[in-house]
């Protein structure tokens, strides 16, 4: 079966004209100023791994559309006695659900849902795969700054390869002809992630990325995914931890980003987090406007 | 196992062309059946008599009956997912009439009682079963199982398939005895230190889905140092099983090249399909080893064709739908084979590669027993065929009437929902393919007409 309309899995196979309607009507989304746009509608948040970000603001953005949310984690749930991902799926369109919000660490989990199930299907992160809409926040985020894509260089820092993020926002800002530089050791920047999408290269020196750079996007070495790889911390930190010093070496009206959790001292310290550069609080903030339209988007609501 | 010895019948197989590749055979020829054994060999219309039975093959292929050395039949203990009775059905179907099955089920076949129960009839077997004992106990790849028994009590080969054997120690010992029994070691290449929590193979693919990837060099460093042993090992006999990558392979050309007894198989799906053909974490093309890349698929695809590729295996492993529909990364290893293992080969290596059918059905019979000797228990002393032990893998007078007839020219349609296996785990479901079995026969006996 065909995932149903509406249905948000990744960046990959979204029309960019599609992304900028979403992003427009982001502007319109305001949770100060409550739309009843999915009045009730139930939304389903189903959360098989830890988050904070992502859930609180799906589940602000849902209210805001006057939707009920019902929150369900792998513990506490039958997921912890074994039921199976389609199982759970099949459970929660019984009791109601419109739409399914869905965070797993398996990469393609929300596909498999989507294939079984007649509602939208939401990915809110899935293994190292996309964070769909982390990736439209921040393009959100980057358009607030930089009005617009064209000719826009954008340098992601740190754990690539284990990064959802770095996939989707790989995919989305390549659709918009940036150029995107890759930054990292070998282990966590690979060359095969060049092949990602077009516009891709991949460098090892933190000033090669910086070099006439508009958003720099940091990423956190994801020290639970590393599964036997060995990254020397101090030599991380030497290398590629952003520094209000080389934070010099990108354009003067440089953004600084980060989709959180952010580890002070590690790929960046404070003095560049809570500096004037940094949006890193404002991504925050945009999440929920940009979630309202992704939830406008899955009822056939966003006109 | 089915005995030849209560078999009192005769089958005239008439105007078919026989390929024969042990015997050098690819011309016009009569077949005669008698008893379960091949009684003549002529020219059409040349065998004088009659038989109770006539079979018209006009316009076929009779070839020895195929070999699969490579396959998962899951009992004991896995029932659920496939049985001997269904397991050799689907073999049948798909011109099988023999096949060696492996011995990692629920318990694991390391002792002679397991492989005796393989063996009763009460399995209900439709083609020969030859079990593969492990290698190790429980394959747990730390202390010999009892080659000698085993070997006595039937067993043709040992691994511990599904797992490598990465302990050099135990690895050289399994060599070792092996060696001095002549008996084939089996190794699932694969440095499991190195392809934790994988599930396809390393490339852009992999990276692009967000899943970890095994890479090649993952099967080729154990391929390497099993070679390297088995160089140095007198009489030792290595084959490796499934494999799939350029760099293995080229280990085994230098071991080839070098004299070395290794041996090696080659799937169907490795040589149809590659890591790039998986869409949307369809766990039905996930299997270990892993579809690998263009390159990979070349450099078997010219194994297969030059003669280095010793056997065509299907690594049929059957699972239930429960195991495979779930998360791409928790889901079971595997896909079923048996019954589109033929049609891929003549539609991908003979239609598509201009590979010859001689070389094609030498992969299905030749082949296959170049890699193991497919000895009847009781009947053969170690090493070599003696009196009363039957001849597989080739159609001369005196051995087993073992015989697969197909039309090579025949397009269908396979339906996975048509299995004769338990499972449906194929990626190959409504793929339009050329060549299918007419006949599959059995100790003189037809056990699958199609």
């Amino acid at each position: 079966m065909n995932p149903a309309r509406g249905s948000l899995l990744g960046i990959e196979h979204l029309e960019a004209a599609e992304i900028l309607r979403l992003l427009k009507f982001a502007r319109r989304m305001n949770p100060a100023k409550p739309r009843p746009l999915l009045k009730g509608s139930r939304v389903f948040l189903l959360f098989y791994e830890a988050s904070t970000r992502t859930r609180c603001s799906f589940e602000v953005a849902a209210k805001s559309l006057g939707a009920y949310t019902v929150l369900v984690q792998s513990s506490g749930s039958s997921i912890e006695k074994g039921e199976s991902l389609l199982d759970t799926g099949h459970t929660l369109r019984a009791a109601g659900a419109d739409i399914i919000v869905i965070r797993h660490p398996n990469a393609g989990a929300p596909w498999l849902m989507a294939q079984h199930l007649d509602i939208p299907v939401i990915n809110a992160g899935d293994g190292m795969h996309e964070h769909p809409s982390q990736a439209l926040l921040d393009a959100y985020t980057i358009l607030r700054h930089k009005k617009t894509f064209k000719g826009l260089q954008v340098a992601i820092i740190g754990d690539i390869f284990h990064s959802r993020v770095a996939r989707s926002s790989c995919h989305l800002l390549s659709k918009f002809g940036v150029k995107i530089i890759l930054c990292g050791p070998p282990e966590l920047a690979p060359e095969i992630a060049t092949t990602l999408a077009p516009g891709v290269r991949v460098t090892r020196h933190i000033e090669d990325a910086l070099r006439s750079t508009d958003v720099i996007m940091l990423l956190r070495v994801q020290s639970e995914r590393l599964a036997g790889m060995k990254i020397d911390l101090a030599d991380y930190i030497a290398r590629y931890q952003m520094t209000a010093a080389r934070l010099k070496l990108a354009k003067k009206d440089a953004i600084v980003m980060h989709p959180g959790p952010i580890i002070r001292g590690l790929e960046l310290t404070s003095e560049v987090a809570d500096g004037a550069q940094s949006l890193i609080v404002e991504e925050v903030r945009h999440g929920v406007p940009v979630r309202m339209a992704i939830l406008a988007r899955a009822i056939g609501k966003m006109r | 196992m089915i005995n030849p010895a209560k078999i009192r019948s005769s089958l005239l197989i008439k105007r078919g062309h026989l390929i024969d590749p042990a015997a050098r055979i690819d011309a016009p020829m009569d077949v005669l059946l008698k008893d379960g054994r091949i009684a003549e060999v002529a020219a059409p219309g040349k065998i004088k008599g009659s038989a109770d039975e006539n079979f018209d093959a006009r316009g076929l292929i009779v070839a020895p009956g195929f070999i699969d050395l490579h396959v998962h039949l899951r009992e004991p203990g896995q029932s659920y997912k496939e049985t001997l009775a269904t397991g050799t059905a689907a073999a049948a179907a798909g011109g099988f009439t023999s096949i060696c099955t492996m011995p990692n089920t629920a318990p694991v076949v390391d002792s002679v009682e397991w492989i005796e129960w393989l063996r009763q009839p009460e399995r209900g077997a439709l083609v020969n079963v030859f079990p593969i004992a492990a290698a190790t106990r429980a394959s747990k790849g730390v202390a010999l199982t009892d080659f000698r028994t085993l070997q006595t009590a039937g067993a043709i080969a040992v691994t511990d398939d599904g797992k490598p054997i990465l302990d050099d120690n135990v690895m050289r010992e399994v060599l070792i005895l092996g060696g001095e029994l002549n008996f084939p070691v089996v190794q699932h290449a694969e440095d499991t230190r190195l392809t934790e929590n994988c599930s396809m193979h390393a490339g852009a693919r992999s990276f692009r889905l967000g899943l970890r990837g095994m890479t090649a060099a993952a099967e080729a460093s154990i391929v390497e140092r099993d070679v390297q042993l088995a160089m140095h090992i007198p009489n030792a006999r290595l084959h490796v099983a499934h494999l799939s990558t350029a760099d293995a392979l080229k280990c085994v050309r230098r071991a080839k090249r070098a004299k070395a007894r290794v041996t090696f198989e080659v799937t169907p799906h490795h040589f149809t399909l590659t890591d790039e053909d998986m869409r949307d974490y369809d766990s039905n093309y996930k299997m270990n080893p892993p579809l690998r890349s263009a390159s990979d698929r070349e450099a078997i695809l010219v194994a297969l064709a030059d003669g280095t590729a010793d056997a065509i295996a299907t690594d049929h492993a059957p699972h239930a739908a429960h195991e495979k529909e779930m998360e791409f990364e928790r889901a079971a290893f595997g896909i079923i084979g048996l019954e589109t293992a033929l049609a891929l080969a003549i539609t991908k290596l003979h239609r598509e590669r201009r590979i010859p059918l001689f070389r094609i059905v030498e992969l299905f019979t030749a082949g296959p027993v170049r890699c193991f000797d497919l000895r009847d228990p009781g009947s053969s002393v170690r090493g070599s065929l003696v009196h009363g032990s039957l001849l597989r893998g080739t159609l001369v007078r005196s051995s087993a009437a073992d015989v697969t007839i197909f039309d090579p020219k025949k397009k269908w349609t396979f339906e996975a929902s048509k299995s004769r296996s338990k499972s449906r785990n194929t990626p190959f479901d409504g793929w339009q393919l050329t060549g299918k079995v007419v006949a599959t026969i059995v100790a003189g006996k037809i056990v699958h007409s199609g």
